[in-house]
Order: C-alpha cells, then structure tokens, then sequence
C-alpha cells in the first residue's frame, strides 16, 4: 500500500529518539572529556625520547646519530650534535643531541624514527591532547618536552618496552663481560680509565 | 466569556494600546502597527533560535546520540554560540561575484518570509493586517522567496549555487501549484480570502468538537497535501534537493558566508513557521483550542503550541526520509500532487452542495481515497526495473 514504508520508518525513528531517552545503551557517545574511553595498548600519536634514570639530561638514549632526522618522511625532526661525549644507555661514549626538535604540526605520526632507532631512544607516546595556543613554539617541541622516562614507556607501552628492556640488557651486559675480559687480559696495564659506569639504572 | 481569561486573553493586545496610548493620537495607529512589527521579528527570530537547537537535539535522538549538551543548560544556549561565530566570521565575496544582487539576495529572503506573517492571526485580535486577500498576499509574497533564491544562485557565479538555484526554482514552481490549489477547498468552504474571517469559522463547537477544516474529508486530504508542498517550498528534507549537502554541497548559498549565510537559514526556517502558520490557519483551527472544554486557555499559545507541533512533525519528517531525487521529485508534483489536489475542489465542492450526513462523508471519502489508490498504483507502474546491463564495464 502507499505510504506504507513512510510510516515504518517514522515508526523506527519515533522509537530511536524515545529509545534514546530511556536506555542508556542505545547512546553510543562517549562525552569525551569527561568519559574516555579505555586506550588499546598499540595505540601511537606522537614520538618522544627515552631516557633512563633520574636525569633527563644524563639518561637520555639518544646519541645524536641522524638517522631518524633523515628518515623523517616530512622532515620534521631537527638535531644537533654535541661536541663532547657521554656514557651512553649501554655505556659506551657516545655524542649527545644539543637540540632535538620536533615540529608537532608537521609530524604525520608514521613511527619511521622508532622503526630505524638503533638505539631505542625514541618511542611513539600516545598523548593526543597537544593543543596550544602558541603555534609556533607550542608547536615546536625540544628536547626538554620531548624527554620522558622509561618509566613513562613503561606504563603506556608495557609489552614494548618489556621487550627492549630485555635486549638493553643483553647489551650491557655483553658489553660488561667484554670490559671485564678487556681489563682481565691487560691486568698489568696501567689503571687507565675503569670501565665506563653504565649510566643508566637497571630496570 | 469570564472577564478574568478574557483578560489573559488579550493581554497582548492591551499592552499594545497602552503604549501606543502614550503617544499623541496623530501616531497611535503608526505606533500600533511598529509594536505588533517589533513583536513578531522578536518572537519568531526567538523561535528560530530555539527550532536550530530543538531540531538538532531531536535529529541527535533520532540517530541515537545526544545532539548539542555543551552550551548552558542542556545545550539550550547554543543558539547564542552559533549566533557570535556567524557574526565574527569573515564575510567573503567571490571577486566574480555580482556585489549588489549578492548582497541583496539574503535581504530579500528574510523580508520576504518576515512580510508573511502579516497575515497569519497568531490570536484572538491578534493580527498585524486583516487584508481582505490575505491568503493571497501570504502567497504572492511567498513567490519572492524564489527570486531571492535565484538572486543568490546567480550572483554568486558558481556552477552548484546555479544548479542549486535551477532545482530551487523548478522545485518551488512546480510545488507552489499543488500548495494554492490545496488551500483553495479552504477558501471555497469559507468564502473568503481573509485569514481572519477563515479562523472565525473555525471557532465554533459541536458537543466539545472543533469546526476545523481538517476534520472533513477535503480538509483532511488538503492538509496533507499542503504540508507535503509546504515541505518542498521551504526545502525541507526530503525534498531538499536546492541545498543537498552531499550533491551539490549548499546549493544557492555556496558562496555565501558570516552573517549572510546565517540569514538565508533564517530566512528558511521563517519560511517554514509561515507556512506552518498557515496551515494551521487554514485547516487546524487557527488559534482556536481544540476542544470546547479548553478555551480558557489564551487563543495565542494555541496557535504556538499547534506551531511547535508542526515542526516537531517537520524535524521527525527530516530525520525519517532520505532526499528524493529530481525526476521523482517532478513526477510526484505533477502526476500525484496536481492531480490529487484537483480532485479534492472537486471533493469539497461536492461536500458543499450534498445535504449533511454521513452519506456526505463516504461520497467525499471515497471520492478522494480511490484516486489516490489508483494515482499511487500508476506510479509505482510506471517504473519498470530491469538488469542493467554495462556495456563497457563487462
């Protein structure tokens, strides 16, 4: 008959819209900045630096090689290198980054700089709220901002870093047992320098 | 009538003669006449504010998700926000654009759908002009609605706003049709082009039953069919095809930004509390209560009650329907509309000359119930679906 499906359908909206009233269920919404949703844990949005310890500025892993500011698809990564050296995450002298700057509005969040890190210093955070009303040294993130702790990496990412927790150690660890076996062999060499203190605590 | 009600009655009415009471008598009638002007922009752009966040609330509910919460209480100052971003928002003008018809084509809009109201009596003795034609002067300054409509289409110099503009005028033309012809029954039944004369003979009772147009068989099928066209006059979903946002994104009021475009939604909405208004004028009794137990309420919230009514209608309708498309849209107009509505001056001509009774009735139901039957059936008949066949894409 005409008109029939017509009536159907104000029949299912009239029920959506007094639905809506009575069951919380129907609402799919979540009002967001009061309620959020729980975050998957392969969740990414925007790179950070991994340091260990307690110093920022000592424990950071980074050891200003250029990779990941090469491989940035859009360029928005900035290093520069140190002159001196420092104990790196593993213990070994390493450069350190000056400046390291990324530009958060160019970031298109693809995670090439973790992917290519050989030295697990920059991870993907998930922290989306990165609004400001500066937008130009809002939006240009140093080192400073950028620096978060394993700790950190731990709690957004445990799996992860779980992970590259185990293979630092395996690191330093091989690495110990070769300064040891080193400072075995030249025993009788002049004190010289001890083997570097790794930096870092272990976790 | 008791004099207390009576008193709540017309108290807008009184307020009215009383300040314009204060000025030399030389004025009186100027000041009544600016007072009744001031009232009906104030509550009908009033009105508007409160459908824009009622209708998207009631759309929000319908597709089962909250609508606007944010702004004061339970969203309700919404229209505020909207109202300050459209005001501090860039007013930009295309360079090809015609300057002067691009700015007058919002004007136009707004005061053509404001002029509307003139004639729709929102209360007892409450009225800006009882014109002896008024339901021709609502219609005639109806139509301007459509110049300014292709105004803007064709000032803007933009190949959807002109597409928006041509489906815009070939869809208010074609419905403008079926829109007068389903008033006329009314007209016929009244005797008189007067839209206070025509809520006066709907104030009567029989028993506690109201004497509305829409309680006959012709009033009833002229309803429906004159909220049908009243849809597509003020592009309503799901005829709204000028403005589609998916095909042709804003249709004539593409180019439009700021300030402009808010006044072409205004002037929409007015457009659609007018004809609202006047189908409540024609066929639901105007003012009127709806039963005799119930006058004792003031004449003009009835009115605004039967308004919010229709437009809860028309929000439930938007959220319902998907949009038609061109040729369904002109096929419904001019084999079921024109047609339909013919057949019932016919209905209510012979309502008019048949003694009463309830063989009247089932002459004027059948008269109008069988052609719509059949009118549907050949519709649907006309559309012969067969596999398609792709010559290139095989």
């Amino acid at each position: 008959m005409f008109g029939e499906g017509i009536l159907k359908g104000l029949a299912e909206t009239a029920r959506n819209f007094l639905g809506s009233y009575v069951s919380k269920k129907r609402l799919t919404t979540v009002q967001y900045p009061e309620e959020r949703l729980p975050q998957i844990e392969a969740y990414r949005n925007f790179p950070f630096l991994v340091y260990d310890g307690e110093d920022w500025q000592q424990g950071l892993r980074c050891v200003s090689c250029f990779i990941c500011e090469k491989e940035c698809p859009p360029k928005c990564i900035f290093i520069e290198k140190s002159t001196d050296k420092k104990p790196d995450a593993v213990g070994k002298p390493q450069f350190y980054p000056t400046v390291f700057n990324i530009d958060v509005s160019v970031c298109m969040s693809c995670q090439i700089c973790v992917e290519v890190c050989p030295f697990d210093a920059i991870k993907m955070d998930t922290d989306f709220e990165l609004s400001t009303d500066n937008r130009f040294s809002g939006l240009l993130w140093d080192k400073k901002h950028l620096a978060k702790s394993n700790e950190h990496y731990h709690k957004i990412h445990p799996t992860e870093a779980a992970v590259v927790d185990a293979q630092l150690a395996a690191e330093r660890a091989k690495v110990a047992a070769k300064a040891k076996a080193a400072a075995e062999a030249k025993p009788a060499a002049a004190p010289a320098t001890p083997p570097p203190v790794p930096a870092a605590t272990e976790k | 009538m008791h004099s207390a009600i009576q008193q709540a009655d017309q108290i807008f009415v009184a307020l009215q003669h009383r300040v314009a009471g204060y000025l030399p008598v030389k004025f009186q009638s100027i000041a009544d006449v600016i007072l009744s002007v001031i009232a009906i922009v104030l509550v009908f752009a009033f009105l508007f504010a409160v459908t824009t966040v009622l209708e998207r609330k009631g759309l929000g509910r319908i597709q089962n998700r909250y609508g606007p919460n944010r702004v004061g209480p339970a969203g309700f100052f919404q229209p505020l926000a909207d109202g300050v971003k459209s005001l501090t928002k860039e007013d930009l003008v295309p360079r090809a654009a015609d300057q002067a018809v691009h700015f007058m084509a919002p004007v136009l809009l707004v005061i053509a759908a404001f002029l509307a109201y003139a004639v729709l009596p929102v209360g007892r003795n409450m009225v800006l002009a009882d014109l002896n034609a008024g339901v021709l002067f609502f219609f005639a300054v109806g139509t301007l609605v459509e110049l300014a409509v292709f105004m803007a289409g064709w000032s803007s110099r933009n190949k959807y706003s002109l597409l928006g503009a041509m489906r815009a005028i070939a869809q208010m033309i074609s419905y403008e049709v079926p829109l007068v012809l389903a008033s006329i029954v009314v007209i016929m039944a009244a005797g008189s082009l007067s839209t206070v004369s025509i809520v006066n003979m709907q104030t009567g009772y029989s028993g506690i039953w109201p004497h509305w147009f829409v309680l006959t068989p012709w009033g009833f099928a002229g309803f429906n069919l004159f909220m049908i066209a009243a849809t597509a006059e003020s592009n309503r979903s799901p005829f709204d095809l000028p403005e589609g946002e998916s095909e042709i994104i804003a249709g004539y009021y593409i180019e439009y930004s700021g300030f402009k475009f808010a006044l072409f939604f205004l002037g929409e909405y007015l457009g659609m509390f007018a004809t609202s208004g006047l189908a409540i004028t024609l066929f639901l009794g105007g003012w009127a209560a709806p039963f005799s137990f119930l006058t004792w309420i003031p004449s003009y919230l009835w009115f605004f009650a039967k308004l919010l009514l229709m437009i809860a209608i028309f929000i439930w309708i938007r959220g319902t329907l998907p949009r038609l498309r061109m040729d369904q849209l002109m096929n419904f107009a001019w084999q079921f509309m024109l047609p339909m509505t013919l057949i019932n001056v016919f209905a209510a001509g012979v309502w008019h000359f048949m003694p009463g009774g309830v063989i009247r009735w089932l002459v004027c139901a059948v008269l109008l119930i069988v052609p719509a039957v059949l009118l549907s059936r050949g519709l649907k008949q006309g559309k012969k679906f067969e596999a398609r066949t792709y010559r290139f894409a095989e």
